[in-house]
């Protein structure tokens, strides 16, 4: 099985430990309470980090306690693996670009084609919209995680709807120039 | 939408000078839906909320409320339908500077003839509701644009409205208190089942409503009913 790690996954791990050691298990747990929402690790992902963490130094082996099943290993960070958190989070992530847009594309065919552009801009509108609302209700809770989990979608969102916006407000002029 | 619309406009016409503001529009607002009204800048979208509140009469088409049609309606019983069945909040509240919050709030109870002492209870209990209750006693120059938009929305529900007309109400607001705005008028409007007509041009707050209909050129487009 392939198991793809996310990139930060090392250092949220590291900086779950760093307030004390915590079995696998545990740190899965309290990692898909706080940042999994609807994608939960596999167990897989979170050997394959720990493991790496292992060998680069970043945490060490604070325990290991025999069970009825597999050895139980208690792992805590050590001062290069705090180090590295504080790198981590010194560090602007790069912002997205956005450059490579199937709607831009699918925009661009329909002019080419002569189909309508804009029925195929509200369409999508009415689709992006719909999530919004989505969204939007199950941003009525007292979970403030929720409540910015779901902001941060829906400024995304917003961003998306202007650029549909503008772009219906200036097809007849993008049709002018794809078919110059 | 269920059931029979509580407000209906059919092919609006409107025109200020030669510019057509309102060029068939057509809209359907059901009891207690709230629908957002969405669309660029001179659209026609503030005209056709004033159209569809009473207050401005179309050229052509008609508007019914409650199967009652708008402009054969005498003025003065227009102006008693959005004084008791309609409540209003703009982008700037429009509250009246030199009455106190709770004072704003009661206005429309009182030209209603409702008792001061009464009309200021009810005021008290929707500015707590709009979680503003501590400013009741304050001027709108002394609190802030945040504030005054919930006693603004406080003062639009008093009478318990079966619509309320909101144009673009969070547009002079940061996204926080927009939001708070927003699920404070949408809340007290769903608990007493009041339908909602929103103008705005933020997504985000047209991610309170039930429907989008969007005005382009004066003319509506219901999206999601065409899919």
């Amino acid at each position: 099985m392939c198991i793809v790690v996310p990139m930060s996954l090392g250092q949220t791990f590291l900086g779950l430990l760093e307030s004390g050691p915590r079995h696998g298990y545990d740190l899965k747990r309290t990692y898909d309470d706080r940042f999994g929402n609807t994608k939960p690790l596999h167990y897989g992902q979170v050997y394959a980090t720990l493991s790496r963490l292992l060998k680069d130094g970043l945490v060490e082996l604070d325990a290991v306690e025999p069970g009825e099943g597999p050895e139980r290993k208690r792992y805590a960070i050590t001062s290069a693996g705090v180090t590295d958190v504080d790198r981590w989070l010194g560090t602007p992530e790069k912002p997205e670009p956005y450059l490579q847009n199937t709607l831009y594309t699918k925009v661009v065919l329909a002019v080419l084609t002569g189909r309508p552009a804009a029925d195929l801009l509200d369409v999508q509108r009415a689709e992006h919209l719909r999530l919004m609302r989505e969204l939007t209700r199950r941003k009525a809770t007292d979970d403030l995680a929720e409540q910015l989990i779901c902001d941060h979608a829906l400024f995304h969102l917003e961003a998306d709807l202007r650029w549909l916006e503008l772009t219906t407000a200036r097809l007849d002029e993008l049709a002018a120039r794809v078919r110059s | 939408m269920t059931g029979s619309p509580l407000l209906v406009a059919a092919d609006l016409r409107k025109s200020y000078g030669p510019t057509p503001a309102l060029d068939g529009a057509s809209l359907a607002v059901g009891p207690g839906e709230v629908v957002a009204i969405m669309g660029p800048s001179g659209s026609g979208k503030s005209t056709l909320l004033h159209c569809l509140a009473g207050i401005v009469v179309p050229d052509a088409g008609e508007v019914r409320y409650d199967g009652q049609k708008l402009s054969g309606m005498p003025d003065a019983a227009r102006s008693a339908l959005r004084r008791t069945r309609f409540g209003f909040v703009f982008q700037f509240g429009q509250l009246v500077p030199e009455l106190t919050c709770v004072e704003n709030v009661a206005l429309p109870l009182r030209l209603e003839r409702v008792p001061r002492r009464e009309a200021e209870r009810r005021a008290a209990e929707w500015l707590d509701r709009l979680e503003v209750g501590d400013v009741a006693g304050k001027r709108p120059g002394e609190v802030s644009g945040g504030q005054g938009q919930r006693v603004a929305v406080a003062r639009a529900l008093v009478t318990t409205p079966r619509v309320v007309f909101a144009d673009e109400p969070t547009g002079a607001l940061d996204s926080l208190n927009g939001e708070r705005v927003m699920r404070l008028l949408t809340a007290a409007a769903r608990d007493t089942g009041a339908a909602v007509v929103l103008v705005t041009h933020e997504p985000r707050v047209a991610g309170y409503s039930d429907r989008e209909v969007v005005v382009r050129d004066g003319r509506t487009r219901d999206l999601e009913r065409a899919l």
